[in-house]
């Protein structure tokens, strides 16, 4: 039943047929979406009308292609520069909070780590609702107590980013404290008897050893921005990030527009994940 | 060790500011908001009406308990493909191919909700690739409606979760010792008892962390219950965006958010306590 032991025929057999329906199942989906984005048909579906890059590169009046779909593409952009400040913003707190649970001791820090995990077991939504209540009650508070209004607290680019950034931090810590665990103290000892200062050791040995955890765990934030919805749902201002604009579109009734997008963010994503699993994996 | 004082407050305070102001105080306002509500002369007081609303109106109460149910129906679903597939990967496949199985199982997953759920949703449609094959094959006379059930959307769940279930059970089958269950199989045992008796209570910290993550993952899932279940799905987080959103009953909406966010941590804090595990464990 394992690899040393014999198996029958049937077994082995009906093992693997298993796993090939499994994979099926698996990317039907995603291979369905992508080869429709080039049927010539003004419906994502069948009969194949024949090859066409109208879904791309069409530019009206009666097709508009992606790259000339002014909504779909400024929902590109929002969404990379969102997911850019949000890697950028949770890495520097993440490795923050690596560095505090574990090379640190003081009062309440058993509390304080349960905190830290928490965003793991509040369901995205509630997250979402949460902040939304947060931030109108502190604009609320602003513009009574001071007069002063600032955007930041109503739904809006930046409390799309804040919202992301309180969750996907507490993956980049787990990924960073995950790296920093193996590292060997013993150096940072040494480096401390020559006369480093604690932040020198910090700055020339220890991030040194977690830059490959840092990096991917930067690739990973990205991805999670750019993809989060239920959070963003509730945040998200005027300018909507790309899951929001494909959903908006999606419940309204499909174009083979959304599938061209479906296809560059398969393809966009593919290529950054196996970038990271390479990197990951060249490490160990 | 004055220094060392200074590196604790470098790290403790962006830390302290994420998860004071952006997870603590957030859900302390969602908490007094379900607590306040209109009286008869249109002021704001404090007041239990909005929870019971939740429990005298029977579209309330029976949405939540559907979604937990559902919720927990998919945590089983999961969990029983997820078995046989990690057993795969982690005892039966070639070690040269494990690799390659487990990016291909990753890679649908680095792909955005929304994103396979429209390949789903243009699969099953009435007008969907599916149906077009049944129908030029001739299984089916008319087209048939697959979307829009309950069947459907379970298995949207379990697709869009399925992966947080596979990791952890790769990961703690790998690490079963082939020579139990070789040991066994020369004592006589069969399929069943291995699998009840070894493989089973090995695999059970995984599981543990498997299902929690999944069952938070379906219970707070908006995409897939709206766009897959349509109409009927009749989703508790959908019940939470109608009231900020639709009714801007934020109060009641809040009141509903409350209650999840309750019952996600009753169900994960009772999961913990039956597998005897602790959050932190489970995390890492």
């Amino acid at each position: 039943m394992i690899r040393s032991l014999p198996r029958s025929k049937t077994y082995n057999w009906s093992f693997n047929l298993f796993i090939i329906l499994y994979f099926t199942f698996l990317f039907a989906p995603l291979l369905v979406t992508c080869v429709l984005a080039f049927n010539n048909s003004n419906f994502p579906s069948l009969p194949w009308q024949g090859f066409s890059l109208d879904w791309f590169l069409a530019d009206g009046p009666e097709r508009i292609g992606l790259f000339h779909d002014e909504q779909n593409l400024r929902s590109i952009v929002t969404s990379f520069q969102t997911a850019v400040c949000v890697s950028i913003l949770s890495v520097v707190v993440g490795t923050c909070a690596s560095f505090l649970f574990e090379q640190e001791e003081f009062r309440f820090k058993g509390v304080l780590y349960f905190l830290m995990l928490a965003p793991l077991v509040i369901p995205g939504v509630i997250l979402g609702i949460s902040l939304l209540l947060a931030a109108n009650t502190a604009g609320t508070f602003f513009d009574e107590t001071f007069g002063l209004d600032f955007d930041l607290f109503r739904p809006s680019f930046w409390l799309v980013v804040i919202g992301q950034f309180s969750f996907i931090t507490t993956f980049v810590t787990l990924v960073v404290s995950a790296r920093l665990r193996k590292f060997d103290r013993s150096l940072e000892e040494a480096a401390l008897n020559l006369g480093a200062t604690r932040f020198q050791v910090i700055w020339h040995i220890t991030l040194n050893f977690l830059r490959p955890a840092i990096a991917g765990a930067g690739a990973v934030a990205f991805l999670m921005s750019f993809e989060n919805f239920n959070t963003t749902l509730f945040l998200v201002g005027s300018d909507p990030t790309l899951p929001i604009n494909l959903y908006l579109q999606v419940r309204d009734g499909s174009t083979p527009v959304i599938n061209a997008v479906s296809l560059m963010l398969i393809v966009g994503t593919s290529l950054l994940a196996l970038v990271n699993l390479y990197f990951t994996k060249k490490e160990e | 060790m004055k220094q060392s004082r200074l590196a604790l407050w470098v790290f403790l305070a962006p830390v302290l500011m994420w998860l004071l102001l952006l997870i603590v105080l957030p859900h302390l306002d969602l908490l007094t908001m379900s607590l306040r509500g209109e009286n008869d002369y249109g002021d704001m007081v404090w007041t239990f009406q909005n929870y019971m609303n939740f429990f005298t109106e029977p579209i309330y109460w029976l949405t939540f308990v559907r979604t937990a149910l559902y919720a927990i129906i998919t945590t089983g679903i999961t969990l029983l493909l997820a078995l046989p597939v990690s057993f795969y990967i982690a005892k039966l496949a070639r070690t040269r191919s494990q690799g390659a199985l487990m990016i291909l199982l990753l890679l649908p997953f680095w792909v955005s909700e929304l994103v396979r759920i429209y390949g789903w949703m243009i699969l099953l449609r009435e007008s969907g690739v599916l149906n077009f094959f049944m129908l030029k094959l001739g299984i089916i006379d008319t087209p048939i409606e697959m979307l829009y059930n309950d069947a459907t959307m379970i298995m949207g769940l379990v697709y869009t979760s399925m992966l947080f279930m596979i990791v952890p059970l790769v990961s703690v089958m790998e690490s079963l010792d082939d020579s139990l269950i070789e040991a066994a199989h020369d004592l006589g045992a069969g399929q069943l008892t291995i699998w009840r008796t070894i493989i089973i209570p090995h695999c059970k910290p995984g599981i543990t962390s498997g299902a929690i993550v999944v069952f938070m993952l379906a219970l707070g899932n908006y995409l897939t219950p709206n766009l897959m279940g349509g109409k009927n799905s009749l989703w508790f987080t959908e019940q939470i965006y109608n009231q900020f959103i639709a009714s801007f009953n934020w109060n009641q909406g809040s009141a509903f958010g409350f209650l999840l966010l309750l019952l996600s941590s009753l169900i994960i804090w009772v999961g913990l306590k039956v597998s005897r595990q602790k959050l932190g464990e489970v995390a890492s």
